[in-house]
């Protein structure tokens, strides 16, 4: 019988804005498994492993390795204990050879040089040891994702990592560097390693791990042997509402054709393809929501909807106009408005106050400013009517936007972006990581504007709002449509979470395009 | 004689490496700081203030060497306040540097004053300047012994600094911090390393060298200081350092072209076929061009990789 | 205790003391007659009507740079090339007075105009590599600065200079471009009203117009500004060409109102000591002719003390930096901030829950 050899014990972790990531979470790891840690974003997978790996540190709870309490308060802290961390994203020096970067901070030494011929055959040995097969030479830059991702891993291992915490790691990989990396990891285990496995692609953590413990919401679900669960079953505790609000809608009334795309291929700027061969069409008047875990291709997709990435493959049009050639200015005239993910970077200015934030896309308009100048009075008096209109809670209009809480700027954002005049909303996770009472506002308003006769795109990896708010349902998984659904209120949680994990998938989608 | 007859005589190269000096050591200033991730525009203030330190130091001690010294410590100092107010004070970093150079500007006429009663030139100040040297076997071989032999000794020192910076940046353990640091700070702190610490490490090492630089002005070509004397070097140093790739090869050879065209003005100050005013500019346009063909190479590489 | 929006203002004026206290300091340590050295530099400038007015005449060309700097930084661009519009500016001047004969209501009209226009030129040059190449603005301007300067000399040297007078200087400037004293006895001249219109503009450009809010929101955050449809080219090139037209317009203001000829053979520091009353002002115009006025009264006070006394006038330099610095570190005072916010959160918080 293995040992445990890791116990996390009621780990309490809440964030400065009142989340809670951690609700007393307990967690139990046996020396030489690979454990499966599930959940959606924001279940608190990554604040777990973050306070495991010294990044975080938790309001309460206990850390007991190998039978001793511990306090890890910094990454070397657990580097030393053993433990190691290969990040999501990774943390390589790109023009360093995969030695230097192995050896960084724990350089060989020839007198006052850096002995490389010792570092690279140090890595060139432990490379072997795990059967890695690196060429350690090569500059990391030239080094395809999978390899990146190996040379990250032998990193901990180089400094001595008993445990090791890999943060989705095929998220990045191709097929066969999955596989490749799963005989890796099988290889580790055999040499006595332990490994935790953050992922919420469920076929992968069927085939390679011994158990898995779900999280949901802050709160640990279970912990189980993978073989005794079915991937329906996973899947059922994985994904569900624990609150479920409903809203109340008006019938459907469709217009014209408002954004239509056809075939479209995205790549990012890594050069990964995200979005492989998407179409669909939304009208005036609806609702459509795009489910899906993040990072199946959603940014890519509204980032092309609003503009921000010119580089794409395939058809966007907007009201029948191609939007191939437009600029940001010229779809925002066409009634293009958008929410964007990340809110801090490109949803405000945070040091300008809120009269400043609230005009970025309509400054310009007539009743904003005149040949040369801007209208005083009409501005600050829209400012306040739409500080009350949106509940905003701020000081008054002079007050600075980067100092409202999570909630509050994201009503600045959306009261900007639906006060002029918008025919079609892009709504990129709106209501992620603020608070309640700030969502359900936020919720409502998109529904005003869907009976007001806007088009709706709404991307959330939300159950809750993106079933109850949209009209027709799609699933993007892997950058394309794993489903469609026309009637989304006979949709249940569980069968959307099949089509989110990629567990079942449809090849016709009906209802996806207006012909 | 022609032009050309000027610019390959040995006395016109000799005077390339003289001037090329000041400039190379300013140029690998900043490069060991930006290499660290800080950039360094208090270069030119340093040169400044290291050149009157040296003066002052070798006069009331009649020593040059301890002069030298003195400029070098006050130099590695400025780079490490330089580095409390970037990292600790979370100062922007060029309005740091400029006040640095404000501060060093009127400074130095102000320390000047104190320390001699000297106003503009430090007449008053019997300064020793560092030794020329004539390298024995050297000096006898004809072209190459008039462009290589009696330099002043920290011209030959500023070309086997490329090589130790150049071996520092490259060979060394912290080196390869000082690169990681300034490339990926985050895979650093995944390994543990202070990246503060490193960067101040950084930062005095540039200050020694722009000091090194300064000295020279005031210690080695000439043996007084005059007010403003490093006209611009500094700011030279952040364009061929740009234009090198932030490397100390490239910045040797970006800080060699602008020599050549320093050392011309000064030819045709003699030789006038050209004004001497329009020759003065040859150096900074001849800057501005390569950092423009530069800049637009990086931008056209860039967006082939998007492209693809 | 404070309102956090009071910080700013009371944390300028809290890295004045300081660095006024240490200047002080310096010259106790330095002085044999410190008490009156320090006496002499903040009283010096009001004891005459001819000394305050050199506080005046100083004061003029900051306003123009410091509206400059203001406006370019404002858009994040961070071009040090006031120095050579302003140089500039001043050659155009001579020139166009020296060489091109004009009325006298006229002829500084067209000198300034031509003076403004140069400018912008020359700062829109870094404004085009930075659109066309993604070359930094910072190190092109300052090599441009030399240019300006050298272009300066050459054409002083072989085109406008007298040979008869002693030093290289340009012919006498004709009555009829120069800009008269407005003040009897002084030297200040109608450039002042300028000085202040082109505050008033820079005030009304940046806070009130269409153009001036896309600046300020670009230079704040680019990436916002482009996804709310916002132009950045056109950021980088009105900035850049509005900042060097009004640093020219200085240049040729400052040359027509206070010289008698062109004789500018070094660049005259005024584009770096915009900086400091940039950072002062906070990048506000309308605040630019106080910030202006502060450094030109303790610049003048320590030249009058330094006439009078063993102290030299550079103490200013070191004040100036320390200002900057002071005012510049989110670190100083960033603890005594937090409290400020943190204790408005809470109170707001408490009214909120009690209703």
């Amino acid at each position: 019988m293995a040992d445990t050899i890791l116990e996390m014990k009621n780990i309490v972790k809440i964030y400065s804005n009142g989340v809670v990531a951690n609700d007393n979470i307990s967690l139990s790891l046996k020396k030489g498994e690979i454990h499966a840690l599930l959940g959606e974003n924001g279940a608190g997978k990554s604040t777990l492993m973050k306070i495991l790996f010294g990044i975080e540190t938790p309001e309460s709870g206990e850390i007991i390795l190998n039978g001793k309490s511990v306090a890890i308060r910094n990454p070397l802290e657990a580097i030393k204990l053993g433990i190691g961390m290969v990040h999501q994203h990774f943390m390589l020096v790109p023009s360093f050879t995969i030695a230097e970067n192995i050896i960084l901070g724990v350089e060989p030494r020839k007198g006052i040089f850096t002995d490389m011929d010792k570092a690279e055959e140090l890595s060139r040995r432990i490379s072997d040891e795990y059967n890695f097969k690196l060429d350690v030479g090569e500059k990391v830059e030239n080094l395809p994702v999978g390899i990146k991702q190996k040379v990250e891993i032998l990193k901990a291992l180089f400094r001595g990592a008993e445990i090791l915490i890999l943060d989705e790691p095929t998220a990045v990989l191709t097929p066969q560097e999955t596989e490749e990396l799963f005989i890796q990891l099988r290889r580790l285990k055999e040499k006595g390693h332990t490994i935790i496995f953050i992922s919420h692609k469920l076929d992968e953590i069927k085939q390679i791990c011994d158990r898995l413990t779900i999280m949901r919401n802050g709160k640990n679900m279970g912990t189980y042997e993978t073989t005794d669960l079915t991937t329906k079953e996973i899947s059922r505790l994985m994904v569900g509402r624990d609150v479920v609000t409903k809203f109340d809608k008006a019938a459907l009334n469709l217009r014209e054709t408002a954004v239509s795309i056809r075939k479209l291929e995205v790549w990012n700027t890594a050069g990964t393809k995200k979005v492989n061969g998407l179409d669909f069409d939304v009208k005036e008047g609806e609702i459509f929501g795009i489910a899906g875990v993040e990072g199946n291709g959603q940014s890519e997709l509204a980032q092309v909807l609003a503009g921000l990435i010119e580089n794409y493959k395939g058809e966007y049009r907007i009201f029948g106009e191609t939007a191939k050639g437009l600029s940001i200015k010229d779809l925002r005239s066409k009634g293009m408005s958008y929410i964007p993910e990340d809110r801090m970077t490109y949803g405000i200015a945070e040091n300008m106050d809120l009269l400043s934030n609230l005009f970025a896309n309509q400054y310009d308009k007539e009743k904003y400013s005149g040949r040369i100048f801007l209208k005083k009075k009409p501005m600050e008096q829209a400012a306040k009517d739409l500080i009350s209109q949106f509940l905003i809670k701020a000081g008054s209009f002079k007050t600075k936007v980067g100092m409202l809480s999570g909630g509050n700027i994201q009503k600045v954002v959306v009261a900007r972006e639906f006060s002029d005049d918008p025919k079609v909303i892009i709504a990129n996770q709106p209501t992620r990581g603020i608070d309640v009472g700030a969502a359900e506002f936020i919720r409502k308003k998109l529904l005003e504007l869907r009976d007001k006769g806007c088009a709706v795109i709404l991307i959330s990896a939300d159950l809750n709002e993106v079933m109850e708010l949209s009209d027709r349902l799609a699933v993007m998984y892997k950058g394309e449509f794993s489903g469609v659904f026309k009637d989304v209120s006979a949709l249940t949680e569980e069968e959307l979470g099949r089509y989110m994990l990629g567990i079942e998938k449809d090849e016709g989608l009906e209802g996806i395009v207006y012909a | 004689m022609s032009i050309t007859e000027i610019l390959l005589s040995p006395d016109f190269l000799f005077v390339v490496l003289r001037v090329t000096t000041p400039i190379l050591f300013a140029t690998l200033a900043v490069t060991i700081a930006a290499r660290s991730g800080v950039f360094n525009i208090a270069i030119e203030g340093i040169m400044l203030i290291a050149a009157l330190v040296g003066v002052i130091f070798s006069a009331k001690l009649q020593n040059p060497w301890l002069g030298l010294l003195a400029a070098l410590i006050a130099g590695g100092a400025i780079g490490l306040l330089l580095g409390v107010l970037v990292l600790r004070l979370k100062t922007d970093a060029i309005l740091a540097g400029v006040a640095i150079n404000l501060m060093a500007s009127g400074g130095t006429i102000f320390l000047l004053y104190l320390v001699s009663g000297d106003r503009g030139v430090s007449s008053s100040l019997k300064s020793l300047s560092l030794p020329n040297i004539a390298i024995p076997v050297i000096e006898q071989i004809p072209f190459l012994g008039t462009v290589l032999s009696r330099h002043n000794i920290l011209t030959y020192l500023v070309f086997i600094m490329v090589v130790i910076v150049h071996f520092m940046l490259y060979k060394t353990p912290l080196g390869l911090k000082i690169r990681s640091v300034g490339e990926n700070p985050h895979a650093a702190e995944s390994v543990g390393i202070n990246v503060h610490k490193i960067q101040y490490i950084a930062l005095a090492m540039s200050g020694v060298l722009a000091a090194f630089g300064g000295a020279f002005l005031s210690m080695g070509y000439l043996s007084w200081f005059t007010n403003g004397m490093t006209a611009g070097r500094g700011y030279i140093g952040l364009a061929a350092n740009a234009m090198g790739g932030s490397t100390p090869i490239g910045g040797l050879i970006v800080s060699l072209i602008f020599g050549i065209a320093d050392a011309m003005a000064n030819v045709f100050q003699t030789g006038a076929s050209l004004p001497y005013e329009l020759v003065q500019m040859i150096p900074y346009i001849t800057t501005i061009a390569g950092l423009a063909v530069y800049s637009l190479n990086r931008k056209k590489r860039q967006e082939r990789i998007i492209n693809k | 205790m404070l309102k956090s929006s009071q910080f700013n203002t009371f944390r300028t004026a809290l890295s004045i003391a300081i660095a006024l206290i240490l200047s002080f300091l310096v010259i106790f340590l330095v002085s044999d007659q410190p008490v009156e050295a320090i006496m002499r530099m903040i009283t010096g400038p009001l004891s005459s009507k001819r000394l305050f007015a050199n506080v005046i005449e100083l004061m003029i060309p900051l306003i123009f740079t410091g509206v400059s700097v203001s406006i370019m930084f404002s858009a994040n661009q961070i071009n040090l090339g006031a120095e050579g519009s302003f140089h500039l500016g001043g050659l155009v001047a001579a020139v166009v007075g020296l060489m091109v004969p004009m009325s006298q209501g006229v002829h500084p009209i067209a000198a300034i105009l031509l003076g403004g226009l140069t400018g912008a030129v020359f700062a829109a040059i870094p404004a085009i590599l930075k659109i066309f190449t993604t070359a930094s603005e910072l190190v092109s301007s300052l090599m441009l600065n030399y240019i300006a300067l050298f272009l300066g000399n050459y054409i002083l040297s072989y085109y406008l200079r007298d040979t008869t007078a002693g030093a290289l200087t340009s012919h006498l400037l004709p009555e009829s471009v120069k800009l008269q004293s407005i003040v009897s006895g002084t030297n200040i001249h109608i450039g002042l009203f300028i000085a202040l219109l082109t505050a008033v503009f820079g005030y009304l450009f940046l806070f009130k117009s269409k153009l001036g809010y896309m600046l300020r929101i670009s230079g704040e955050n680019e990436k916002f500004a482009k996804y709310s449809g916002m132009n950045i080219v056109t950021v980088i090139l009105i900035s850049q060409l509005l900042g060097g037209f009004i640093a020219g317009v200085g240049g040729s203001v400052q040359l027509l109102g206070m010289y008698r000829r062109f004789s500018w053979a070094a660049l005259l520091g005024y584009g770096w000591d915009a900086i400091i009353v940039t950072t002062l002002s906070k990048k506000n115009p309308l605040f630019v002719p106080l910030a202006a006025f502060f450094l030109a009264y303790i610049r003048i006070g320590a030249d009058i003390m330094s006439r009078s006394t063993d102290v030299s006038p550079e103490i200013v330099a070191i004040t100036q930096g320390i200002i900057i610095i002071l005012i510049v570190a989110e670190q100083f005072l960033s603890g005594y901030k937090h409290k400020l916010v943190a204790r408005e959160a809470r109170l707001q918080m408490e009214t909120e829950g009690a209703e």
